[in-house]
């Protein structure tokens, strides 16, 4: 995103479109990354459900893929997996390794 | 047509606002301001004006509340002095940098410790870098057509900053004095409808206020800010040029008393200015080319107009109603210091510190300070550049 000169602000920083966090990705905050192990999922939804930042896409009712661009890495997915027969579904992995 | 009154500087001004009808108000009661949010809970209760007051516990609630109110997308007024306004600190920066048009008239008193509830300046100029457009008032009249003025300046599209109208506690806010009232209508028409910017209350478009801004905006908005603060000069002209043609009271962004011609002056806020005038008038009938400056659109400060007032004086005095403590001048010394600093050819400077805590500014006290201003200029010499006056040794 290009930023804008001091010319082209609104007065005060209020934030006049609605539903702009999106614009603002915040996944470079992340230094653990959530890994899904998609044979170990059981389709719970609970990640979809406990993520607290909507990282977790949904496709056709079923588990997608995470959504890195927002995801922070909070670990509260990987905690709240109960995985299949003992074995996590997500796993964090320390990012750059 | 005008409605003479003799009243105190409290009644004039809550009257402006009584004029003004905002929408919301939130206030605290403190010496000496007390009696003018007294007398507008009292226009609310009477009817006399459809604002929402709010009273509150704290001043601190009472800037927050404004701050609230206004960015909601109302006209808000405040009052405070003193440790109330020492209290609203954190909050006066949150009412700029958010671009809110907060009228606020300030009633100027010291700061403890000592405890102290009588008219200096050190309330104020605590608060002049905080981002607010301030206006100084001589006395009761000025207060009320600064407070007129100020919605105007406050709610200007190009500034939406807040304002605050500055005039001594007790020696103006308590003292009865002649005014000349504009009539309600004349006031309603001269500030207009409030316009909204960006309201809160607006469902339509829902808008956030008070976001984190970081390293990678934070300095591009204080630009714009500072921005902001060089166009309020201008405004204030404009407005002041609509106010003469309403009221026939002409008000510029500082006051000269036989500058022109002058060869000694003194800089002076507020209510000692008419003493001051009363002694140069004295030392003009003695053939003395004696003038003053009163600064009255005092924050964002006019350098450039006053520098070129100032620059033929041979020798100026600034007279202090506050001290900057850390060994430095007054407030008001370091701003005309400054506007100076540019050109080659300039006065003498010297700063007096005086009248703190409503210490009283005598005729004495200007004509040794003239004297001392006549040695100066004949000699070229100065013995103490900053020295506090009316005070025991």
């Amino acid at each position: 995103m290009k930023l804008k000169s001091w010319k082209e602000l609104n007065p005060g920083a209020v934030i006049t479109d609605a539903g702009n966090a999106k614009e603002f990705k915040t996944g470079s905050w992340r230094s653990f990354k959530p890994v899904w192990i998609e044979e170990n999922c059981i389709q719970c939804l609970f990640c979809w459900l406990y993520c607290p930042d909507m990282a977790i896409k949904v496709k056709d009712g079923k588990r997608a893929e995470f959504d890195y661009d927002f995801c922070k890495g909070c670990g509260i997915c990987a905690l709240e997996c109960p995985g299949k027969k003992g074995n996590k579904a997500i796993i964090m992995v320390e990012e750059g390794k | 047509m005008a409605k003479v009154a003799a009243v105190t500087g409290n009644e004039a001004v809550a009257n402006a606002l009584r004029q003004v009808n905002p929408d919301v108000c939130a206030a605290y009661p403190i010496t000496p301001q007390t009696e003018m949010m007294q007398r507008f809970a009292s226009f609310v209760s009477d009817g006399k004006v459809k604002t929402e007051l709010i009273l509150v516990e704290s001043e601190h609630s009472a800037m927050s509340s404004c701050v609230g109110a206004s960015a909601a997308g109302g006209r808000v007024i405040t009052a405070t002095s003193s440790q109330g306004l020492a209290l609203m600190w954190e909050i006066l920066f949150i009412a700029s940098g958010t671009r809110l048009p907060i009228v606020m008239p300030v009633v100027n008193r010291a700061l403890s410790a000592p405890l102290n509830i009588h008219g200096d300046h050190s309330d104020a100029m605590g608060a002049r870098d905080t981002g607010w457009i301030q206006l100084w008032s001589e006395n009761a009249q000025e207060a009320y057509d600064n407070t007129v003025q100020a919605f105007r300046i406050a709610e200007h599209m190009d500034i939406r900053l807040p304002v605050m109208i500055c005039m001594d506690g007790f020696i103006i806010s308590h003292s009865i004095s002649r005014i000349e009232y504009l009539e309600d209508e004349e006031v309603r028409n001269f500030v207009g409808e409030f316009r909204q910017l960006n309201p809160l209350l607006n469902i339509e478009h829902p808008v956030s206020y008070g976001p984190l801004i970081l390293q990678d905006y934070y300095m591009e908005y204080r630009k714009a800010q500072d921005e902001v603060a060089s166009k309020v000069s201008r405004i204030a002209m404009e407005v002041a040029n609509d106010f003469a043609n309403l009221s026939g009271r002409k008000y510029g962004l500082f006051e000269t008393y036989r500058l022109d011609d002058a060869e000694i002056g003194i800089i002076i806020l507020n209510s000692a200015a008419g003493t001051s005038k009363d002694v140069i008038d004295e030392f003009r009938g003695k053939g003395i080319k004696a003038g003053l400056l009163k600064p009255r659109l005092f924050r964002p400060f006019p350098y450039k107009e006053i520098g070129e007032a100032l620059k033929h004086l041979k020798a100026v005095c600034v007279l202090d109603r506050a001290d900057a403590f850390g060994g430095s001048f007054g407030p008001v010394f370091l701003d005309i210091a400054t506007s100076l600093y540019p050109f080659q050819n300039k006065p003498v400077l010297i700063n007096k510190i005086y009248g703190l805590g409503g210490r009283d500014y005598l005729p004495d006290h200007a004509a040794s300070v003239l004297n001392e201003l006549i040695q100066i200029a004949e000699t070229g010499t100065v013995k103490r550049y900053k020295e506090y006056i009316g005070v025991r040794e």
